[in-house]
């Protein structure tokens, strides 16, 4: 991780064009969250643009500088990793320390005048192997394009190890899920039965005895 | 110096505009809510849109794909994961909606993978003329392979995820659901006990006394 410096982060919002990206709509001051679920040490890119919707020429103005967007990063143990309010183009990246549901939440920093009014925003999110930037790396370390290919391999092979770690992890989780309620419907129909014949011969001698003192029986 | 480097990456800016989009989010959708995602495709692109429902209700979601004039490519209804590709006839914007509308109270988690076009080719690899070595056949090979590896890990992820979530659910309504009806049964036997005394008692009840 430590072969993409600062400099390999700034050349991504030149590589990364991304007004070609996705987009969605969404009100102002509207919160919208994604969900990453990725093993540790993995890196994750979140490239976006917001567009103000101008009710004049019924279009998206292409730069709109009055809006920033609030960007909040939250990792599995509801921890905020990132929390900031950037400018209406960015690019955000974290590497993630625990595995599991990273989720990031963006909302405009609404201001009244523009309040109820619609945004665009241009989204791209890159995890993993896919956030490495190979242009930079083939021209820093002066790689040749099959050394560069074999470059991409191994980082794909890290990727693989780590998803499939992670996944190992997670199958623990569910088989522990899976055991705790079988465990529990075991000892919950043991239960059950005893309840059930505890209150059924407590309910005989007690109305045996009612009956008997009223004298009916 | 300083400027080789930055025009280089405008130059691979450039290019890359061509290439493969591909993203992969996943979403909630609340109840009786519309989640559209838009992507502009150029002509003769193939693009393929995956999904997959995660979590809540029946697992089950309408999808639709728009093309730029409004003529449906796709339509399914309660699906709870499917793949489609198609090629853009035209140049334009696409939308994608995920509707939750039929669904009035389950709220729901939805990934969908959107990838547009070709991948994005390693800088300097596409161009060369000579015929590749062996050793550059294999990688390419083994790249591919790797891609496949990825794809399906994915695919077996989600599959996991929605099951273990499946799981925890179940969990926690066995828990509560054994509380309530230990609960039950115990106000049962009381009730049952207070009525029958109260039948058979010849002095009017609390109740009935004034």
């Amino acid at each position: 991780m430590i072969l993409f410096n600062f400099a390999s982060l700034v050349s991504f919002l030149l590589v990364l064009d991304v007004t070609t990206a996705l987009y969605f709509h969404i009100a102002e001051g509207e919160r919208k969250c994604f969900i990453e679920e990725i093993p540790d040490d993995t890196t994750v890119i979140v490239n976006y643009k917001v567009e103000l919707y101008d009710p004049r020429s019924g279009g998206f103005m292409p730069s709109s500088p009055g809006i920033g967007m609030h960007v909040e990063v939250r990792d599995p143990n509801d921890r905020i990793v990132l929390s900031r309010v950037y400018s209406s183009e960015g690019m955000i990246s974290f590497t993630s320390a625990t595995p599991g549901e990273h989720v990031i939440c963006m909302y405009s920093n609404s201001t009244s005048w523009f309040s109820g009014s619609q945004l665009r925003v241009h989204l791209d999110i890159q995890v993993g192997e896919h956030a490495v930037d190979y242009a930079n790396v083939a021209q820093k370390d002066k790689l040749t394009e099959l050394q560069l290919r074999i470059r991409q391999l191994l980082d794909q092979v890290h990727q693989i190890t780590k998803e499939q770690s992670y996944q190992r992890h997670r199958e623990e989780r569910f088989r522990q899920t899976s055991e705790s309620t079988n465990q529990r419907v075991l000892w919950w129909s043991l239960l059950q039965t005893g309840v059930l014949i505890g209150i059924g011969y407590w309910q005989m001698r007690h109305l045996k005895s009612f009956f008997e003192a009223k004298k009916l029986v | 110096m300083f400027i080789t480097p930055l025009l280089f990456t405008i130059l691979v800016a450039l290019i890359s505009g061509i290439y493969s989009k591909s993203v992969e989010l996943t979403f909630e959708l609340p109840d009786s809510a519309v989640e559209c995602f838009y992507q502009e495709i150029d002509q003769n692109t193939s693009a393929t849109l995956e999904y997959q429902v995660i979590t809540g209700g029946q697992y089950d979601v309408d999808v639709k794909i728009e093309g730029p004039n409004k003529q449906i490519l796709y339509q399914q209804q309660k699906m709870q994961y499917d793949s489609h590709k198609f090629i853009a006839q035209q140049t334009g914007v696409y939308k994608a909606c995920f509707s939750n509308e039929f669904s009035t109270f389950s709220h729901k988690l939805v990934y969908m993978e959107f990838n547009v076009g070709p991948e994005q080719p390693l800088p300097g690899i596409g161009e060369h003329a000579t015929v590749l070595t062996q050793l550059e056949t294999s990688a390419e090979e083994i790249h591919s392979a790797l891609n496949k590896i990825i794809d399906q890990q994915t695919h077996h992820r989600l599959r996991e995820a929605q099951g273990r979530k499946r799981a925890e659910d179940l969990n926690e309504r066995v828990f509560w659901w054994s509380m309530g009806e230990t609960l039950a049964i115990m106000c049962v036997a009381l009730a049952q006990v207070m009525v029958l005394k109260n039948f058979f008692s010849d002095r009017p009840s609390l109740y009935n006394m004034k």
